[in-house]
């Protein structure tokens, strides 16, 4: 099964609505429920990246019997030094990030560490895909 | 704990969700910053913050937490308040502060979150 949301940049308040209805689809297919966290909080956290920094983009991924990709694409600034990014509490984001509870520089480290696979592409000026993946069995 | 129990104890307000005052709170678990919840909790809590984002909200629902209450007796807009509302999640005012708020629970028996983790 073939998924695809849009996210809208700019939307602090909306920052996540992808996410939260992947989760109620992985419910409804019967998914174990401490795989549907981990996707959650991944695709959440990434979700809201994508707002802050990239002024939105869009997820597309798939499910099958043995695992959930989630692809998040943006054409935002890119990722100048990403072992830097990847280093718990470092982080760029705004005040208006601050101000809704992230950009404390946990989220790519916590993306690490609730996927079974991260791979972030990068370039500078064109865009970030994020590339995350999930084993079922 | 039912969350009925922790509006007695803290002589809170509830905001929205009084129907859902009977369900139960394993742990308790205080931050304003949702990345931290994100990444440390893993069990059924009680999320008490001072945050008043909508986000705070998205946070509860993507981690099936029941119920939030809000410290430092500050105001949740209306968009918050209908948020919770739709997702079944019950939010709760007290003018405790975070510490104190935490503290009280904790002598009345609600744990810290993180006691439930293994490695701890």
């Amino acid at each position: 099964m073939k998924f695809d949301y849009i996210v809208e940049g700019g939307e602090f308040i909306n920052a996540g609505i992808a996410s939260a209805k992947l989760k109620k689809v992985l419910k409804q297919l019967g998914i174990a429920s401490d795989i549907i966290r981990k996707v959650a909080i991944s695709m959440y956290e990434a979700e809201i990246n994508m707002v802050i920094h990239a002024d939105g983009g869009h997820i597309e991924g798939e499910i099958t019997p043995e695992k959930i990709e989630v692809l998040l694409i943006d054409k935002g600034p890119g990722i100048e030094d990403l072992d830097l990014a990847m280093t718990e509490g470092y982080s760029t984001a705004s005040k208006q990030a601050r101000e809704m509870g992230f950009g404390a520089g946990m989220g790519l480290p916590n993306i690490k560490r609730n996927s079974d696979h991260l791979n972030i592409s990068t370039k500078l000026g064109v865009g970030t895909t994020v590339h995350i993946s999930f084993k079922i069995t | 704990m039912k969350i009925r129990r922790v509006l007695e104890i803290l002589s809170a307000e509830l905001i929205t969700g009084k129907d859902l005052l009977d369900e139960e709170i394993d742990y308790g678990h205080g931050s304003d910053l949702m990345s931290d919840v994100l990444a440390f909790v893993q069990n059924n809590i009680l999320l008490l913050t001072g945050l008043i984002h909508p986000q705070v909200v998205r946070t509860a629902e993507l981690l099936d937490i029941k119920a939030i209450t809000i410290v430092r007796g500050k105001v949740p807009s209306d968009e918050l308040i209908a948020m919770a509302k739709s997702r079944d999640i019950v939010l709760i005012s007290t003018t405790h502060s975070l510490f104190t708020a935490s503290g009280i629970l904790y002598k009345h028996g609600l744990m810290g979150e993180e006691t439930a983790h293994i490695e701890i």
